[in-house]
């Protein structure tokens, strides 16, 4: 059962074996550069917004959630692809979103009963550009002084004349799903919009006898029959969504629960009028430390998010009902007399801690009452 | 549920011993800090005197007393605290709360247990209460049945299968516990264990399942994160404490990972843990099945690997916890600006090694399994596994600087990586060296493939390393591989130091890393510090103000424990101080030392010439300390000196001059100082020449050793050749030196401190035991009370000569023998000895801080009493012969303590009955089971017939038996062992018929397993009844029982004794 091959592997010092290495390099916008080494296959200049995440597991689920669509992912755990990579059935979604990867060292070895492939032979099969051999803990260092960049993984000794504006594009219309997609059995019907939604949403959701309509992000749904309205996570600015928001403010003003994780979050903001903006640098880890400020219960959570809710612009019928405990950013806001809810962070985990996955206990209820 | 007391009772863990070593330590010190910063008063009873916990700047009051029902109780009594800390003192600490809890104290005194309820205590710690607890929320555990007979034990095992694992409940280190194959075996090992405790378990067996182990932490709202997970690299079947261990786990993936997390924050729920616990889960490697195996609801010895891996200071924020605080409420002392609700991101991996000392005793066995024998452990830090591997394995001390350069070679690895050893680990490479495939590896040891590829890596490495000049990259590959530039250097014969050259000029060199437990995320303002090859800069730079490097202890070891540790971390509290910037540097995670808020800054780095060089060069460091870490710290000494780096205190000159046997002996020659006649051996010949010349008995013993290692006393010829094959073996690289062994006669120790040759401070102390006992198993008393005043003059004559002989700033332990009046010196260590705790604390004296003081040049004169004191100290051993089966419990000239303990008292008996009481013993009873020698029968008779007037049974073998009776002592006659016929010995033991044993071998007895003597010491330590084995000890412990049994002994505090000078 166990999957290991050890004269086969990928071993970074027999570089003729299985994957040749070549010397490349991470290069920011700012100029700065990282060395390491990338596949000989992989010639090109890959561009995307640079970010860092501090989780110790959870590298499948990371790569193929479509919020991290546009960006390089760097790794700050410095050994990744320890228990290969398991079968689609788990991922996040159909396919591998990032830009590029950025690792310390890309497992030679991999063992897990769950295992398919190796993460290097799977990033090759999904055509994701990488580089190994780079200190990430030096790149996080920069990236939390600087704030996300853009970069590029190259060979060594190129320059980029320009790199790509992250924001400029709207990633969303490229992850959202094309047509409505039905989910489950039971009586109440709950649409879920999707901006980039990660799989495990939908498991949670299906935890419960609902059916889920799962509808594009500009698909308008307010004519139709639902009995609750849920909002994805997703890649990008929240401002690029308009469309989304507009279907969102006609939803809501029917006060069927709603319910949004992360950019969702930001999406029902904006729906009611209050603002976002731009974090410094964003949060992207699994032990993000948030207080549910109406029981003073403190919950670990997995983030992954560059925008948040700016709190001074909400109306006065919502409140801030979670915290982060690190900068003390709005994690989670509600309306307070009506069923509308959302968080920042990913209760559906994946990965990360499960500590909040009431939360969609909480939805289910509110759907019954 | 806030604490509102004001003063709380701290139990602390003891001796050190297998199962429960310094980490006890940490975390006692650190609830100390805790509770100090919540304006606590704190009351700590602990008699292991050489720990910081029992400093005077720690607790308000320190209790260097037993810790048995008895003592804690009175105690209670007199300090009245409001609240106890039962979590935070081991296995030790638990047991004895729920004792006292049982007896009514707590509810008769109102002392509130703060933390985790002992009703949930109790639940985790009865396995069955346990397993029902976790069935009631779906966890699943071991099928199991708990029994309590043998005949019910035999029945389960039927039922469940052969193999069974046996555990035996409410166990420190698995005591007891083990594989049990047949019906035979399980008859003999649960009558054993039925014997000490009231159950145990027979279990369904899961070799080969993984193991791995979660650190929680949970506040009093419900409010619970996993701190750290770890995996531990030998499957199940050997016991946490005897693997190898990672942190973070390798082999989990996201869902397997946070399903054992889910679960291990259900059991904290479950049992309402407030403050810390652990739980160790097997999971099957084929199909991901799990099992919950146990819980701790205290801190642990992994607690304290997770604290040290993670940065979390879990026994601070577990004390926090204690008093209602919230984890929300409470800091992150290494961001500064986060709180403690959160779990550590790290990056980087770290790896822990046990180390054995099962080696050193003659007979133990070395294989290793479901029970602790390992004495202390290493902890790695790097940003790869194989690089942090290698790192690790060069702290052990044990001769490899890494895998590499494993100094012996495995007869049969393959038998060793099947059935676990101590070395498994150099096994594996061993047979990766000579071409073995994983696969084989992995059926034979049921290691994840993970482990076992990384290590066949690292042998590629070594293959390829075979031409006398190493390319830059494959210098540069080796490195982040974790090679030694030494290893790097015998490989292609060239000398560490031209290996070291080439890499600096290649500018390889490790870069210095912060652990931050955010992975980088936010800056933190940290000083907890790692190096490695992977990485392109360096997260710090160096100090603004030339640094002082302290260099520390290194593992846990016999000859060398905590008390080293003590030395370090008041070396650095006193210079920080003298407004000195101190940097400390130790691997060892069970310290104190290694809290990041006891230095300026903490390298958690090798203590090797090559790391401490890569760390002074970066730090520009202004001078080195290296006599207060013990050995490991001492042996660099001499290369760092020739390398250029300052020492400070006495010069490397003087300490190969005291450490050289040629030129000790030429120095003391030419101080007219006598000497036990030596010689150096060079052949067997020559060797039995000086033992005729000088006359049998002969001690042999190989320099430069701490513990004696290899040590030996040679009675005639054929024993002298044994030895001398043993001590070759054992050290390679030092010649074996033969000196005239003096029977009978008396062993004094100086310790002191020096100024330029001039005596600042001295102590001395007394043996108990005649010489032929090593000095780290010795009962040492303070002043000495059975010295001649002509004898005291002339020590400290001779300590003053050597003293200004070798130009002494620092630092200095002296040994002597004394005969007739007659004094010899054996050996001058010009470094701290392991009674310098002792004496500090005996004298309050801080004999560490004003050699801190001298070695900076900021010593102000003072003068100290050590001699005139109105009290006695006595420091006693503390043996784990209950964990190393099959050894000899003799005290021997090879040194088998694992720690120590001391107390003060009012006179001799009154300090030697404590500390004895202090090492775990109890009498039961009044019944005496007594087989003496015939040199000693006389010695003893006077105190038998007196317990004989005071109603006690006493039980005699042959020769002892006729001695009293022509003597006019009853005494109850037992057959010896070889007998084989009852009333017989044996069964007076394993029946638990004697409270107390006094077995006193001839001095020539032999480690030979068949013997009489051998069998009742053996039966007596595996029943757990107190044993005596020295003539001098049962000279003292007899009228002790006469003094003392029956007596309620008055309690005082460290400060309250001292105080009366």
């Amino acid at each position: 059962m166990l999957k290991m091959t050890p004269d086969a592997n990928l071993i970074i010092y027999l570089k003729k074996i299985l994957m040749k290495l070549i010397p490349a390099q991470l290069i920011l916008e700012t100029g700065e550069v990282f060395y390491g080494q990338a596949p000989a296959s992989q010639d090109g200049n890959y561009f995307g917004e640079v970010v860092f995440n501090t989780g110790m597991v959870g590298y499948v689920e990371s790569l193929t959630d479509p919020s991290y669509a546009g960006q390089i992912l760097s790794f700050t755990y410095p050994l990744i692809g320890n228990y290969g990579v398991s079968a689609p059935s788990t991922w996040e979604s159909t396919k591998c979103h990032v830009s590029g990867v950025v690792m310390s060292e890309l497992a030679p070895f991999y063992s897990s009963y769950s295992a398919e492939l190796s993460l290097a032979d799977w990033l090759q099969q999904q055509k994701i550009p990488c580089i190994m051999g780079v200190d990430t803990r030096a790149l996080a260092k920069r990236l939390r002084t600087q704030g996300v960049i853009p970069g590029a993984i190259t060979p060594v000794n190129y320059t980029p004349s320009k790199f790509e504006n992250f924001s400029d594009t709207d990633w969303v219309k490229k992850v959202s799903v094309k047509e409505p997609i039905m989910y489950g059995s039971g009586e109440k019907l709950v649409i879920a919009i999707d901006c980039g939604m990660k799989e495990n949403i939908i498991r949670c959701l299906l935890e419960y006898p609902i059916r889920v309509k799962r509808v594009p992000y500009n698909y308008d749904f307010t004519n139709e029959d639902f009995d609750a309205v849920f909002i994805s996570n997703g890649p990008g600015d929240p401002i690029h969504c308009q469309e989304t928001i507009a279907i969102l403010k006609k939803a809501m003003a029917k006060k069927k629960p709603t319910f949004g994780i992360c950019l969702g979050t930001q999406l029902m903001a904006l729906a009611v009028g209050a603002k976002t903006y731009k974090l410094s640098f964003g949060h992207r880890s699994h032990n993000q430390p948030c207080m549910d400020l109406q029981t003073e219960r403190c919950y670990l959570t997995s983030q992954n998010h560059s925008y948040a809710v700016d709190e001074t612009t909400l109306p006065k019928d919502w409140r801030v009902n979670f915290r982060n405990l690190n900068d003390q950013s709005v994690e989670g806001i509600e309306h307070k007399e009506l069923p509308f809810f959302s968080v920042q962070f990913h209760p559906e985990a994946a990965s990360g801690p499960m500590d909040t996955t009431w939360l969609f206990q909480k939805f289910y209820d509110l759907m019954n009452t | 549920m806030q604490f509102t007391g004001k003063k709380i009772l701290i139990l602390g863990s003891g001796g050190l011993r297998i199962g429960q070593a310094g980490e006890f330590d940490y975390s006692g010190s650190q609830a100390i800090k805790a509770l100090k910063e919540a304006g606590i008063k704190t009351v700590l009873v602990n008699p292991n005197i050489a720990t910081v916990q029992t400093d005077e700047l720690m607790a308000d009051e320190v209790y260097l007393q037993p810790l048995n029902p008895e003592i804690v109780t009175r105690i209670i009594e007199k300090e009245k605290p409001d609240g106890i800390l039962l979590g935070f003192g081991g296995q030790t600490a638990l047991n004895l709360g729920l004792t006292l809890e049982q007896n009514g104290v707590f509810a008769k005194h109102q002392v509130m247990v703060l933390g985790t309820s002992t009703a949930s205590i109790r639940q985790t710690e009865d396995r069955e209460l346990f397993k029902q607890a976790l069935e009631r929320i779906g966890i699943k555990s071991p099928q199991s049945v708990c029994v309590t007979t043998v005949e019910d034990a035999l029945q389960a095992a039927e039922k469940i299968g052969y193999p069974i694992m046996m555990r035996a409940g409410f166990s420190l280190g698995g005591l007891g516990s083990g594989k049990v194959t047949s019906a035979k075996e399980l008859t003999k090992r649960a009558k054993e264990s039925l014997a000490i405790v009231p159950q145990v378990l027979v279990e369904e067996y899961l070799l080969g399942w993984k193991e791995y182990e979660y650190e929680i932490v949970r506040d009093c709202a419900g409010s619970a994160l996993t701190i750290c997970n770890m995996e531990n690299l030998d499957p199940m079947g050997v016991h946490t404490g005897e693997s190898i261990v990672v942190a973070p786990a390798q082999t989990l993936n996201n869902r397997e990972h946070q399903h054992l997390r889910n679960m291990a924050l259900q059991v904290a729920h479950l049992f309402k843990i407030v403050g810390e616990c652990n739980i160790q889960f097997a999971i099957n490697p084929t199909n991901g099945d799990y099992r919950a195996i146990e819980v701790n609801a205290r801190l642990s010895r992994s607690s304290a690997l997770a604290s040290k891996a993670t940065g979390y200071p879990l026994a601070f924020v577990a004390a926090k916890l204690a008093l209602g605080f919230k984890l929300h409420e409470i800091k992150n002392s290494v961001t500064q600006k986060t709180c403690a609700f959160f779990e550590p991101a790290l990056d980087y991996i770290v790896v822990k090694i046990p180390r054995w000392d099962t080696h050193k005793l003659k007979a133990a066995d070395r294989s290793i399994g479901s029970e602790m024998k390992s004495v202390g452990e290493v902890m790695s830090i790097g940003r790869s596994f194989p690089e942090s591997l290698q790192k690790a394995v060069g702290m052990l001390n044990i001769g490899a600087s890494c895998l590499s350069d494993y100094p012996h070679k495995i007869e049969n690895p393959c038998f060793e990586i099947e059935n676990p050893t101590d070395r498994r680990l150099f096994a594996l490479y061993q047979f990766f060296m000579e071409d073995g495939t994983t696969e084989e590896a992995h059926r034979l040891s049921k290691i994840d493939p993970w482990f076992l590829s990384h290590i066949w890596q690292i042998a590629q490495v070594e293959k390829q390393i075979t031409k006398k000049k190493i390319a830059t990259d494959l210098l540069r590959l080796a490195k982040q591989t974790g090679f030694s530039d030494k290893a790097l250097g015998l490989l292609t014969q060239q000398s560490e130091k031209t290996i070291r050259e080439q890499r600096l000029a290649a500018n390889i060199v490790p870069y210095v890393k912060q652990i931050d437990t955010l992975a980088g995320e936010c800056a933190a303002q940290t000083n907890y510090l790692y190096m490695s090859y992977h990485a392109m800069e360096h997260d710090i730079s160096a100090s603004e103000e030339r640094p002082q490097l302290v260099l520390g202890s290194g593992p846990y070891a016999i000859g060398s424990s905590v008390e080293f540790d003590w030395c370090a971390v008041n070396t650095l509290r006193t210079l920080r101080k003298l407004n000195k910037k101190a940097i400390l540097i130790n691997s060892n995670p069970e310290t104190v030392s290694t809290d990041y808020d006891e230095s300026d800054r903490l390298y958690f780095e090798q203590l090797s010439f090559e790391r401490v060089q890569d760390i002074a060069d970066f730090e520009n460091a202004f001078g080195i300390v290296v006599s207060v870490g013990g050995q490991i710290a001492n042996n660099l000494a001499i290369p760092l000196a020739e390398a250029g780096y300052h020492l400070l205190g006495t010069p490397a000159e003087a300490i190969d001059k005291a450490e050289n046997r040629e030129k000790f002996s030429a120095l003391l020659n030419q101080l007219d100082i006598d000497q036990p006649e030596w010689v150096r051996v060079t052949s067997l010949e020559n060797a039995k020449e000086f033992a005729s010349q000088v006359g049998y008995p002969v001690l042999i013993r190989p320099s430069y050793i701490l513990s004696g290692s290899a040590m030996n006393v040679a009675h005639d010829d054929e024993s002298l050749e044994q030895y001398l094959q043993q001590a070759a073996a054992v050290s390679l690289e030092h010649p074996v030196v033969m000196s005239k062994f003096i029977l009978d006669g008396k062993e004094l120790e100086v310790d002191g401190v020096a100024n330029q040759g001039r005596i600042v401070i001295e102590a001395i102390t007394e043996h108990i035991e005649n010489a032929g006992v090593h000095s780290g198993d010795a009962t040492l008393v303070i002043p000495p009370q059975r010295l001649y005043l002509e004898t005291i003059r002339r020590t400290k004559k001779i300590t003053s000569q050597i003293a200004a002989a070798l130009n002494i700033t620092g630092p200095f332990n002296i040994q002597f023998i004394a005969k007739n009046n007659n004094i010899q010196v054996i050996e001058c260590n010009l470094r701290a000895s392991r009674s310098f705790p002792f004496v500090s604390k005996a004298t309050n004296h801080n004999f560490i801080a004003i050699a801190t003081e001298v070695m900076m040049d900021e010593y102000k004169f003072a003068r100290y009493e050590t001699l005139e004191l109105d009290y006695v100290g006595v420091k006693a051993p503390q043996f784990s012969y209950n964990r190393l089966k099959g050894a000899d419990p003799v005290a021997h000239v090879e040194m088998a303590s694992t720690g120590e303990v001391a107390c003060l008292g009012e006179n001799l008996h009154d300090a030697y009955w404590r500390a004895w009481l202090s090492t775990e013993q109890t009498v039961a009873g009044k019944r005496i089971l007594v087989s003496i020698a015939d040199a000693h029968k006389h010695k003893v008779l006077p105190y038998l017939r007196e317990l004989e007037e005071k109603g006690w049974e006493i039980y005699s073998t042959g020769g002892t038996h006729s001695y009293l009776s022509q003597n006019g002592v009853g005494s109850y006659f037992v057959n010896k062992a070889s007998e084989k016929i009852e009333p017989n010995i044996r069964t007076v033991i394993a029946n638990r018929k004697v409270d107390l044993i006094i077995n006193i071998p001839t001095n020539r007895s032999s480690a030979d397993s068949k013997t009489d003597g051998f069998i009742i010491r053996r039966t007596a330590i595996d029943h757990h009844i107190p044993l005596i084995t020295n003539i001098q000890s049962a000279q003292i412990i007899l009228p002790c029982l006469i003094e003392f049994i029956d007596k309620d002994l008055p309690v005082y505090s460290w400060r309250e004794i001292v105080s009366r000078h």
